[in-house]
């Protein structure tokens, strides 16, 4: 920040920016005199965790803010000369798509259904350039974000490309004004590892050849690491820290930096060890190999005949024929990317979806059992979700939601049930009055302890972890995983952890899974499979998981 | 005890609360409150020239064409119309909650049968199987009640089948079942409240259009059987005089507006205050 005078010239602006939101009990700041500039070239990174303001700001410079529940309070955003606060609607609709183009985070439902790629892209082009061959722009913009044939890509539907392809057609359209600023919020949160490798590789080279700014909005701190030239960090709506990028991760000077950086998962932290880090003081578990999951030839054949009569085509299996163990005091990381067939897997494992093949649980096969029959089952076994939120009733109070476990089984009278409650809310971390209150008055990471706490009424011996803590920000993951440890050391809890993030099934799995179209493509203790990588897929899916640390990307670059 | 509260402290919740009381205690005071028999035709009700006599000292509300007191008769009236509009509406909402919910739960064959029985009902003019019905079955004031129940359920059926279905996808219920939770359980703990802020609103919306059906059925002789009033057939009876005796379509239709919009407020406060995510807000 000395060396202003070398640096290039300042495009966007943004200057003790505040915004109020509007609420019964009155105006609330949400966001509190934020202030950074966007040089030209230049990538700026956005960074904080749920609740910071980042998306807010962005929104704010596009000029999209809701008007009925948030309000600018003050500041000013200059794009060039002019403020864009201060420009009246009809005026920022030429800016909007034409100076500062935006991309979201869901490609799926920021493109119109309905509608064919290339009507969108040209309608997109005509709205802002005086063109007779919008047809031609549109094909070139489709080739330089390396979309494979672009003649037949503009006849497609939305729903027809791949989640990947659909964001390049968002940057395709975003950048074919030639914006002088791109806004990306979280454009790769929705992606696949691979994928987001691939888009926030296409971004770099863009940027270079539209010579548009970035502003780009995350929570990832790999992507931060990988992207950014400056970053802003922000919390609660106030600027924490702002510098060059190199600065921030290697010495950062405020305190909230250092705790988030220091939450950051980083791949290789636990090479060498073969168990997961250990939290309490618990003694360790003997370890003896007794199978609490035993899986095998498990097909799952989704949606079956389809058909007025069934007497449709079969679809294609989901999950086609693995097998795993786990046995007790283990965790198995089932990891792959969507559609691999990982959520799949768990739900036909405790029975929720019908299966071909035989799930052992405890020693019992559950193939083909009734509701009834399961019902004991149930006990040895419990699953946790990815949304805490909507793995909860909102009608129905924690406490109620703890205990319903126990009403099912009929387990206790409502004092016994109330006093296990309170007991189990303290085993997770929280006060027992929580139990007096409902869902939405939680924040996710406690939202998903009330989850755990709920799991583990029925004390089972296995609990299944679908993606669950893929919705938490980065610092509160890190609790709720180090939370999870604990009970496994204390209570002898197997966990098949499935995840699409390595960096967590690292910490959490004493054996990994790696699954792919339905198929398992590679299976050992963690020690190998991140180790020795011996599948090709694995070592991609490694691969392409941002490293928090910006100078391995500089020296990549100069090398 | 809490919702009383609760409504108290809004304003129009409790004028919608006061208004719909109000309207129940006149209909069930009737008899001791009208002036005079509601099916009486008085010779001083009527013009010289034969025409209603308009709201004045001796008559209220005036009278209607036959020279019976109009005040009377929609004291009457408001007995039948809040059946038809309460009891009617309610088994329409019933039935139409129980075939919704059961097709969207179950899905498969039976949940399709259901639902493609649901949209024969709603295909067929519900006038004409409503006169059907009424044909069938001797008209009386609860058989006209059924009928119309059989008639208003479909609408109600159709849209709890779509929240059902979205409700059943939801991870909350994926975690009942993982509990090992019955489908009973599921069904009436996790599904059905959710579903009754839908209830509610078609059910407060629905009364001022029973209440229309009625007096339609009325009008075309297969309602509530004169000389029995209810608020719908006064309006009908009268609306070719509407030029005449504006009074006549006025009165009956300002309250039925009313009835219908106090219901609103009130089912629309208590909407709000049994929802738990609503709590400490507004």
């Amino acid at each position: 920040m000395n060396d202003i005078a070398s640096r290039p010239a300042t495009v966007l602006s943004v200057r003790d920016l505040s915004i109020d939101a509007r609420t019964p009990s009155g105006l609330k700041r949400i966001l509190d005199g934020i202030s950074f500039d966007l040089a030209a070239g230049e990538t700026l990174c956005l960074a904080g965790e749920s609740g910071s303001g980042k998306s807010v700001t962005s929104l704010a410079i596009m000029g999209l803010l809701p008007k009925a529940s948030l309000r600018v309070a003050s500041g000013e955003i200059r794009l060039g000369e002019t403020d864009l606060l201060r420009l009246s609607e009809k005026a920022m609709r030429r800016v909007r798509g034409g100076d500062v183009a935006m991309i979201f985070q869901e490609p799926m439902t920021s493109l119109n259904p309905v509608m064919n790629i290339g009507t969108q892209l040209v309608e997109a082009i005509r709205e802002h350039q005086d063109t007779a061959n919008a047809e031609d722009v549109a094909k070139r913009m489709l080739d330089a974000v390396h979309i494979s044939d672009p003649v037949k890509r503009m006849t497609q539907y939305p729903h027809e490309l791949s989640g990947g392809m659909r964001q390049r057609v968002m940057i395709a359209m975003a950048l074919s004004c030639r914006p002088k600023v791109l806004i990306a919020d979280e454009p790769t949160t929705a992606l696949d590892v691979t994928v987001q490798a691939q888009i926030l590789k296409l971004m770099r080279e863009l940027k270079q050849e539209f010579g548009t700014s970035i502003v780009m909005i995350t929570h990832d701190m790999g992507v931060v690491a990988e992207m950014a030239d400056r970053v802003v960090i922000m919390q609660n709506g106030k600027t924490v820290e702002q510098g060059d990028v190199l600065d921030i991760f290697r010495r950062p000077s405020a305190t909230y930096t250092r705790e988030l950086l220091a939450a950051v998962p980083r791949l290789g932290t636990y090479a060498g060890t073969d168990e997961p880090p250990r939290i309490s003081s618990a003694p360790a578990h003997l370890h003896f190999p007794k199978p609490v999951l035993e899986v095998s030839d498990l097909t799952v054949i989704y949606g079956g005949k389809s058909g007025w009569f069934g007497r449709g085509a079969e679809a294609p299996p989901t999950v086609k024929g693995i097998s795993f163990r786990l046995e007790a005091g283990q965790t198995l990381g089932l990891v792959g990317e969507s559609g691999s067939g990982k959520s799949t897997t768990g739900k036909a494992v405790l029975g929720l979806i019908p299966f071909k093949g035989s799930v052992r649980i405890d020693g019992q096969d559950i193939a083909g059992l009734s509701a009834r029959a399961m019902q004991p089952i149930r006990r040895t076994a419990q699953m946790i979700f990815q949304d805490p939120y909507a793995s909860l009733d909102p009608r129905m109070s924690v406490g109620a939601a703890i205990a319903e476990p126990l009403v099912i089984h009929t387990i206790g009278n409502a004092s016994e049930r109330r006093d296990r409650v309170a007991a189990l809310l303290k085993r997770v971390g929280l006060t027992p009055d929580a139990a007096e209150r409902y869902p939405h008055e939680f924040s996710g990471g406690q939202r998903q302890r009330i989850c755990i706490a709920r799991a583990l009424a029925l004390e089972p011996k296995l609990l299944i972890a679908d993606e669950s803590v893929a919705a938490l920000d980065v610092s509160v993951r890190a609790r709720v995983l180090d939370l999870m440890l604990e009970l496994q050391e204390q209570m002898g809890l197997a966990y098949l952890f499935i995840s699409h993030d390595m960096a967590v099934i690292e910490k959490m799995a004493h054996s990994v899974a790696v699954m792919r179209g339905g198929e398992l493509v590679e299976m050992g203790t963690r020690r190998q499979v991140f180790e020795e990588q011996r599948d090709e897929y694995t070592r991609k899916l490694i691969g392409a998981v941002p490293i928090p640390d910006p100078e391995v990307y500089r020296k990549a670059a100069l090398g | 005890m809490r919702v009383l509260k609760e409504i108290c402290r809004q304003p129009t919740a409790l004028f919608g609360l006061a208004v719909v009381l109000i309207v129940i205690l006149m209909a069930i005071a009737a008899p001791l409150i009208a002036p005079f028999n509601p099916d009486e035709q008085m010779f001083d009700g009527l013009t010289l020239e034969g025409a209603p006599m308009p709201p004045g000292s001796q008559f209220l509300l005036g009278t209607d064409t036959l020279g019976r007191d109009l005040f009377s008769r929609m004291l009457f009236g408001a007995r039948t119309s809040l059946i038809i509009g309460l009891v009617a509406n309610g088994i329409a909402v019933a039935i139409g909650l129980f075939v919704g919910i059961t097709a969207g739960y179950m899905r498969g064959w039976a949940g399709n049968l259901l639902m493609r029985f649901t949209d024969l009902m709603m295909a067929f003019p519900a006038l004409l199987l409503a006169i059907v019905l009424a044909a069938l079955l001797k008209p009386s004031l609860w058989i006209v009640a059924m009928v119309i129940a059989l008639v208003n359920w479909v609408q109600v059926a159709r849209i709890v089948y779509t929240e059902t279905r979205g409700l059943v996808e939801r991870d909350f219920i994926l975690a009942e079942r993982s509990l090992g939770a019955g489908h009973g359980r599921i069904l009436l703990l996790h599904i059905l409240p959710h579903l009754v802020p839908t209830a509610i609103v078609w059910g407060t919306l629905g009364i001022a259009t029973t209440v229309l059906l009625e007096a339609t059925l009325s009008f075309l002789g297969i309602g509530v059987q004169p000389p029995n009033p209810s608020w719908g057939n006064i309006i009908f009876e009268s609306q070719s005089y509407f030029q005449a005796a504006p009074w006549l379509v006025f009165f009956p239709g300002a309250v039925i507006l009313l009835t219908a919009l106090a219901f609103n407020l009130v089912g629309d406060a208590l909407r709000d205050i049994l929802d738990p995510t609503q709590r400490g807000r507004g």
